[in-house]
């Protein structure tokens, strides 16, 4: 029987797939949306793609994009340093929560507040999954993770980032502030593209968090990690936009 | 390129703002930079002058981001700086490292403070281990240790040459006496004294469509393999050798038949110029040598001064606990020459210093 092979994004660079992530993880979901929308608003030729250390790095050649992949948490001063120095660039910064709400919150924060003409995308799997599954920011209340093995406990690690909520509060009128995840491909897509318009229209700082899964980490099967994202995580972290000076009923 | 000073003139300015002039005078684009004394005034002369010729500056939330902020312009091809010292020099290692593993020619200039920790706000000679070998890697910079006002200028433009010539990072190695002090020294458009500047150019967001005429840029620091990362390491190494005899520099005055030759860098080597002077006049055969390159280090040169005077010994002079004097060691590994010490960290040295040392050796 022949196989049907999945459509892929024009702007994925295929040598190097398929790509290095775990089976079960959100980032090749999201990573799929970022091909599209870099598709649909036609800006491959533009764009420049940096990432993170941590699973984000695994990224670092994925698109057809010029692309550099930089240190832990420091994706955000890179991207403002392309970005500053050439604006006709569109630059997209690929991180995930330990990098963007822990050793880089200072960038994110003042790069918001900036209001800095970037997009940034903030992949969510409550742990750090590329160093073996500790204790992240977002790591819900009594989740179990290599540094909180009997649960995280808020009394003595507070409670989890609402990232996008507090930028949406530090950013001024023109920033776009969304969280989606990968359970809502469409959704998702589309809050991506108009993260990445923003950037193009040149209104500010352009922010996207999206709830990802981590079965490698969480030792989930299929129907646990699904559950695990659908029930406890997008119940905590309330996805869709939070900010958006785009206009309505954009489809 | 644009003239910015015209006709070569004379100026008597602190050496910050010499700074500011000199990146100007070189065609910088844009600085990225945090606030640490003693640097702060090439910041304020930068932000005062930078607008009038188009050029762009960033304060940034603190110095990684600097760094940061400064590797990212340079990937896209613009001329970009940052000034730091002291702590803020610690946390610029982190965003250098990735220099130096992807070869990006960013220019920085340390104005050095007194260390460790906050120190003094004043001056030392403490930030050169740190600005020569910090960072988890393996000291592929290029260090120039500047000792006057002219210097500072004549080499903050070398320095943007060197840095995108050779593409690795580059530094111009200052201290808070040069950072605030006023001092004559002449300013001049580097195309009027026949240098070229070495245009930049991008490395990503670069000519050619993606697919059709030029594969796409996948710039990384980071190897799934031991194997990758040596074969990396190994081949960045073999470049800075081979291109350190050219940008090796150094001063040598009375070694010939010195018995005692004395080393300092930086500001300290006019005080050793002039002890070395004063030194021969009371017929004391005194020699001076100064690295101005502290990365790559003139080894063969001092090597050839220790053998040709056949000096009995070394005096290694410096405003640090021995950050200079273990650099030297190094290079001139097998030298049986006698080293002496003069070490004053976080404080001036000046001729009567010197003097007082040789006399109490010789």
């Amino acid at each position: 029987m022949e196989m049907l092979a999945p459509a892929t994004p024009k702007s994925w660079y295929l040598p190097t797939k398929p790509h290095k992530f775990c089976p079960g993880c959100g980032h090749g979901i999201t990573l799929k949306a970022l091909g599209e929308a870099i598709d649909e608003l036609g800006i491959q030729q533009e764009t420049i793609f940096g990432c993170d250390i941590g699973c984000s790095l695994l990224a670092w050649n994925f698109f057809a994009c010029d692309s550099t992949q930089t240190h832990h948490g420091r994706t955000t001063p890179v991207m403002v340093g392309i970005k500053r120095a050439r604006p006709e660039l569109i630059t997209i910064g690929y991180m995930g929560d330990g990098g963007g709400y822990s050793i880089g919150s200072q960038h994110l924060l003042n790069s918001a507040v900036r209001n800095e003409k970037v997009t940034l995308i903030l992949v969510n799997n409550t742990n750090y999954g590329m160093t073996g599954g500790q204790m992240a920011p977002t790591t819900l209340p009594g989740q179990i993770t290599e540094t909180s093995p009997y649960g995280r406990d808020p009394e003595t690690t507070g409670y989890p980032t609402r990232g996008p909520e507090f930028i949406a509060e530090l950013t001024p009128e023109g920033a776009y502030v969304a969280r989606a995840t990968v359970s809502k491909y469409k959704q998702l897509k589309r809050l991506i593209r108009n993260a990445i318009r923003n950037q193009m229209e040149g209104n500010g700082f352009s922010f996207v968090e999206v709830l990802s899964t981590c079965p490698t980490n969480w030792r989930t099967n299929a129907n646990q990690t699904w559950n695990f994202l659908e029930e406890k995580m997008e119940q905590y972290f309330p996805v869709g936009e939070i900010k958006s000076p785009l206009g309505k009923g954009d489809k | 390129m644009e003239k910015i000073i015209g006709e070569p003139k004379k100026a008597f300015m602190t050496g910050n703002e010499t700074v500011a002039w000199a990146c100007l005078a070189a065609g910088a684009d844009i600085m990225f930079g945090y606030p640490i004394t003693p640097q702060n005034e090439v910041m304020h002369y930068w932000t005062r002058l930078a607008p009038k010729y188009n050029r762009n500056f960033l304060q940034t939330e603190d110095e990684l981001s600097a760094g940061f902020t400064t590797c990212g312009a340079v990937q896209a091809g613009k001329k970009a700086f940052t000034a730091t010292a002291g702590p803020g020099n610690v946390l610029m290692q982190e965003p250098f490292g990735m220099a130096e593993a992807m070869r990006l020619p960013v220019l920085s200039i340390i104005q050095q403070r007194g260390g460790p920790s906050s120190g003094t706000v004043v001056y030392s000679q403490q930030e050169v281990t740190l600005t020569t070998y910090g960072g988890n890697g393996e000291g592929h910079r290029i260090v120039y240790s500047t000792a006057t006002h002219q210097e500072v200028y004549d080499y903050v433009i070398k320095g943007f040459n060197t840095a995108w010539k050779y593409r690795f990072p580059t530094f111009v190695l200052g201290d808070g006496y040069q950072a605030k002090m006023r001092e004559p020294l002449e300013m001049y458009d580097p195309q009027d004294k026949g240098i070229e500047i070495i245009q930049p150019y991008p490395l990503i967001g670069i000519p050619g469509k993606i697919g059709e005429d030029r594969e796409p840029q996948h710039l990384c620091n980071i190897y799934s393999l031991e194997e990758e990362l040596y074969e990396v390491v190994m081949r960045v190494s073999a470049e800075y050798e081979s291109i350190s005899p050219e940008i090796v520099e150094f001063q040598a005055r009375n070694c010939e038949d010195a018995d005692i030759i004395i080393i300092s860098h930086g500001v300290v080597s006019r005080a050793a110029d002039d002890a070395v002077k004063i030194l021969r006049a009371q017929g004391i055969k005194a020699g001076y040598f100064r690295p101005i390159t502290l990365r790559p280090f003139p080894q063969q040169q001092l090597r050839e001064v220790i053998t040709q005077s056949g000096a009995k010994y070394l005096l290694i002079a410096e405003s640090a606990y021995g950050q200079l004097e273990r650099l030297i060691k190094q290079e001139i590994y097998g030298e049986t020459v006698e080293i002496e010490t003069l070490f004053m960290p976080g404080v001036g040295i000046i001729d009567f210093d010197i003097i007082k040392k040789v006399k109490s050796i010789i």
